[in-house]
Formats: structure tokens, C-alpha cells, sequence
């Protein structure tokens, strides 16, 4: 399936070989997913020495991107240049709502499509770049369509992007704006996933979370960094991440494990906690009943954008929770609305449904006993609000709807308002 | 029972670079045991040491994820589609 090049492709100075996470079998990299012997999924392996040339003045020195992580990453900057070191940002107003003594919220709605998603797929689309392939697909629950569409028109890609057919229209909309071929699928996220799998190997495409999925799940590292760098060199003790394919909680754990190894910052333990929605929950399920397989399950839940019901890296995010100390909530839609609430309101930060799962998940897992209120803990809002006004039209409105006059005011306030 | 069996890019090598084998089975077990004579190999990559399903593959009979059929017992009648696909990451 490998384009041909006329000249030698650009990896990541550190990048070595792919890996097969379940048996260790090694390939050549290139466009390639699964292990051939077990299916198991391949996984970018580094070179230790190259990785070890990452200091923190060299990374400081980079770009206000998450290219400044460059050298940790598989390929260099070819696509989506202005992605990444979105805020982090304190979140007092947050923390006394919820009791808690330390928090921040690091906020990935700020992406130039608004979901952390542009960070996997810059790093994707640069290696489509790397590799020749002149398309880029994916399947999409919605953030990753908008991801893809706008890096592909950015970049002088062809983009090819399935989505299921119930998606928010906002989503649908902010991923044809940009000019490529959108397909929405009469089926479930799982369903388009499954397409997608079997297209892949009909067409010489590059699909973000198919056959170069390798390098886009590296991507989500570059979160973890962040978070570590923004908290001036160090390790949070706790972090809460929505789980969809579980991968981006995975990719935090594995960032802070690099940054440890390589002496970047102080090898400190903290604890990972993941969060879905009831609605879509087979790793909280499976979490909870002590499994370490995950049933799949059929979503029915207003975060859309985290309804993978049948999710790929759940068993590696059961893997992390387990062995950093942590656990997995899950809560229903309308303590996910409440969730987004609560984070505008206290921090005026907007979420869109995930970002409340994670809130509404946190406040959970704060009265179940399980997170430490007294611990320095990060929250991830991984997508912009604005993506997601549906789930919340039903209960946010204006106050009061008057005619233009002092005497309607009074009338509908009073003196109600100071 | 007549089966058609559509194989992912990795097992195509194993079947002499064909993407579809039909095989006979009343059952996914007899399939991929079919499978395997037709094409060797391909059972054991489908399948791990105690013979249960590989975590990282999911195979549908029509357009049933067999996790939510009856597994390796799931009937397929005569004329089934029993596809075999990689687990893919999340969007």
C-alpha cells in the first residue's frame, strides 16, 4: 500500500521502527496498523539515545506549538504548524464548587478546529505527507472529521472523511465547509469504523485512525507534555480524560512516563481516571467489574463525540488506571449538561459534551471517595462547546425576553438584579 | 453451508493474495477452522492459544459483531458473509 517516493522519507529524528504492543513483533515504518502475526496494534519505538538529546532548553527554545516537542514525536512539522500548547489554566472557581484544593483545566477546545483532535492529525498528515499519499481519510464521531477536513485543505490534501449520519449538524457542517468529500454513514461510529477498515484496504489512502494510526496516536502525547511544561516541569498528582478508544488517556500516560525517563521532569507517581458516559461506558463497565477485556456496547448517549462502543485501546486504558491507582466513572446526560454548566459557569471556559462528561465524572469520583479533593489534579476539556449546542438548547436561554423599555426591565426584575 | 470469507490486507498473503475465500461451516468455529485448512496460518492469527478470539480482531457474520452473537458458536447459514477486520482507534 506504500506510495511510491522518488526520494527518502522523512521520520522523526528518533523514530526507530513500529512495534506490535500485544507480542513485540518489529516492522519497518510505514503505513501499517496491525501486527501481522497476532493483530495486535503496531506502535511507534524510538531510538533511546536520539530521544535523550530532548533537553528542556530545547524544547523551550521551539515553537509555541506542539512542535516544540518535535523530537519526541515520529515525524517532523510537515502539516498543522499552529496546533497545540493550548492554555492550562487554574481553575479555582472550579475547584470550591467541587471542594477541591488544587485544579486546572487544561483546555483543548483552543486548536484551530477546536478539539484536541488537531493534534493527532497534524502529526497523521505530516506522515501521510512523508509517506506520498495525497488523500486523507478517516472515520468520525465529529471532532476528528472537522480535524481532518481543515488539515487536509490547509495542506494540499484530498480529504475523504465518514461520519454516522446522526451527527450533530454542527459537525457535519464544520467538517464540509472545508471543500473535501464527506460521507455520512446510516450506522453507528462503530459501524463507519468498520467501513473504514475494509476500505483501507481498497484504497491507497492515508485513513488517519487506520493505516498511519500509529503516528496520529503519537500525537496525543504531546498533551501529557504540555500539561507537564505548563506546570513548570512537573507531574500532576492526579488527571481526569474522557475515554472514547481510550487512546488519548493512554498517550498522557505514556507522555509523562517519557518525560520521567528522560529526566525532564522529577519521576513522580500520579494517578490517571478516565470518564465516559452511562450512555456509552464499556471500559467504566468493564473497570468496574474487574475485567480486563471490554465488551462492546451499542451508544446511546448526547456525548457523541465519545460514542465508541466497541473502543480499541480500552484494554491499554484499563491497563493505565490499574496501574497508576486510579478509576473509571461514568454519568448520564443529564449530569453531563449539568457538567458543561458548571465549567462555564465557575471558569467560563466552554466544553462541549465531553468536556462535561469529564466534570460530571470528576464531581462523581470526588463523592465516591476514589480522587483526592486535597491532590493537584488536571482536568482535559478536549473540545469547544460551540460544537455541541444541541445537548444544551433545552436548558440555557435567555433570562428574560422584554420589550425595549426601562419599565420592562423593572417589570420582569424588579430589583432582583444588583 | 457455503460461507463467503472477506480477509483484511494482513491475512491476504496466507490465502494466495485473495481478499475473499468461500469455505463450508454451520458455525464462525467451523469457518475459521475451514479457513485455516483452505489457507494455514490464518487460524492462529485469528485466534489466541486457547482459542478464543484475538482481542484485537473483531469479525462480524453479516453485519453482526459476533461479540454480540453467539462468539465463535454464532450460526452462519448457508450464504453468510463472515467478515474478519482489525480493531481500529477512536475519532
Amino acid at each position: 500500500m506504500t506510495s511510491v517516493l522518488d526520494r527518502p522519507i522523512e521520520f522523526g529524528p528518533a523514530a526507530a521502527a513500529l512495534a506490535c504492543r500485544e507480542c513485540g513483533a518489529r516492522y519497518d515504518l510505514g503505513p501499517l496498523h496491525v501486527c501481522a502475526d497476532c493483530f495486535g496494534p503496531l506502535e511507534i519505538a524510538y531510538h533511546d539515545a536520539a530521544l535523550a538529546r530532548v533537553t528542556r532548553a530545547a524544547i523551550e527554545a521551539g515553537p509555541r506549538s506542539m512542535w516544540r516537542y518535535a523530537g519526541l514525536l515520529p515525524v517532523p512539522a510537515l502539516v498543522g504548524h499552529d496546533v497545540g500548547f493550548t492554555r492550562c489554566v487554574r481553575a479555582d472557581r472550579l475547584a470550591a464548587e467541587l471542594g477541591m484544593r488544587a485544579l486546572w483545566v487544561k483546555d483543548d477546545s483552543g486548536n484551530p478546529t477546536h478539539s484536541f483532535k488537531d493534534r493527532v492529525v497534524a502529526v497523521a498528515a505530516s506522515a501521510a505527507k512523508a509517506l506520498g499519499f495525497s488523500v486523507l481519510a478517516c472515520a468520525s464521531t465529529g471532532n476528528l472529521a472537522n480535524a481532518v477536513a481543515a488539515a487536509a485543505a490547509r495542506s494540499g490534501l484530498r480529504s475523504v472523511v465518514l461520519v454516522p449520519h446522526d451527527l450533530e449538524a454542527g459537525k457535519l457542517l464544520t467538517t464540509a465547509v472545508y471543500g473535501g468529500t464527506l460521507v455520512a454513514v446510516e450506522g453507528s461510529y462503530d459501524d463507519v469504523n468498520r467501513l473504514c477498515a475494509e476500505l483501507s484496504g481498497e484504497h491507497d489512502w492515508a485513513f488517519v485512525n487506520v493505516n498511519v494510526r500509529p503516528f496520529y496516536a503519537e500525537g496525543s502525547k504531546t498533551v501529557g507534555y504540555e500539561i507537564a511544561e505548563q506546570l513548570g516541569w512537573r507531574l500532576p498528582q492526579q488527571v481526569v480524560v474522557p475515554i472514547a478508544s481510550g487512546s488519548l488517556l493512554t498517550k498522557v500516560d505514556k507522555a509523562w512516563r517519557e518525560f520521567a525517563r528522560l529526566g525532564l521532569v522529577e519521576d513522580t507517581d500520579y494517578r490517571v481516571f478516565g470518564a465516559q458516559a452511562t450512555g456509552c461506558s464499556p471500559v467504566a463497565a468493564a473497570f468496574k467489574a474487574g475485567h480486563d477485556v471490554v465488551a462492546p456496547v451499542k451508544p446511546a448517549t448526547i456525548a457523541k463525540s465519545l460514542a465508541i462502543g466497541n473502543p480499541a485501546d480500552g484494554p491499554y486504558a484499563l491497563d493505565v488506571v490499574r496501574r497508576t491507582g486510579g478509576a473509571i466513572e461514568d454519568v448520564g446526560d443529564d449530569e453531563i449538561v449539568e457538567g458543561i454548566r458548571v465549567l462555564a459557569r465557575t471558569e467560563g471556559i466552554f466544553g462541549e459534551t465531553a468536556g462535561g462528561v469529564t466534570v460530571a465524572s470528576l464531581r462523581r469520583l470526588l463523592e465516591r471517595g476514589l480522587l483526592d479533593p486535597d491532590a493537584e489534579t488536571v482536568l482535559l476539556n478536549t473540545g469547544d462547546g460551540l460544537k455541541t449546542l444541541d445537548a444544551l438548547a433545552p436548558v440555557v436561554g435567555p433570562t428574560a425576553t422584554i420589550a425595549p423599555s426601562l419599565a420592562a426591565f423593572r417589570s420582569a426584575f424588579g430589583s432582583g438584579l444588583s | 453451508m457455503s460461507v463467503t470469507v472477506r480477509l483484511p490486507t494482513i491475512l491476504r498473503p496466507l490465502a494466495g493474495g485473495t481478499s475473499e475465500l468461500a469455505v463450508e461451516g454451520a458455525t464462525l468455529a467451523e469457518v475459521l477452522a475451514a479457513l485455516d485448512a483452505a489457507a494455514p496460518g490464518t487460524g492462529a492469527r485469528v485466534l489466541d492459544e486457547a482459542g478464543r478470539l484475538r482481542r484485537f480482531v473483531n469479525v462480524y457474520v453479516g453485519d453482526e459483531d459476533v461479540r454480540f452473537a453467539g462468539g465463535l458458536d454464532t450460526p452462519t447459514p448457508d450464504g453468510s458473509l463472515v467478515s474478519i477486520i482489525p480493531a481500529v482507534a477512536g475519532g
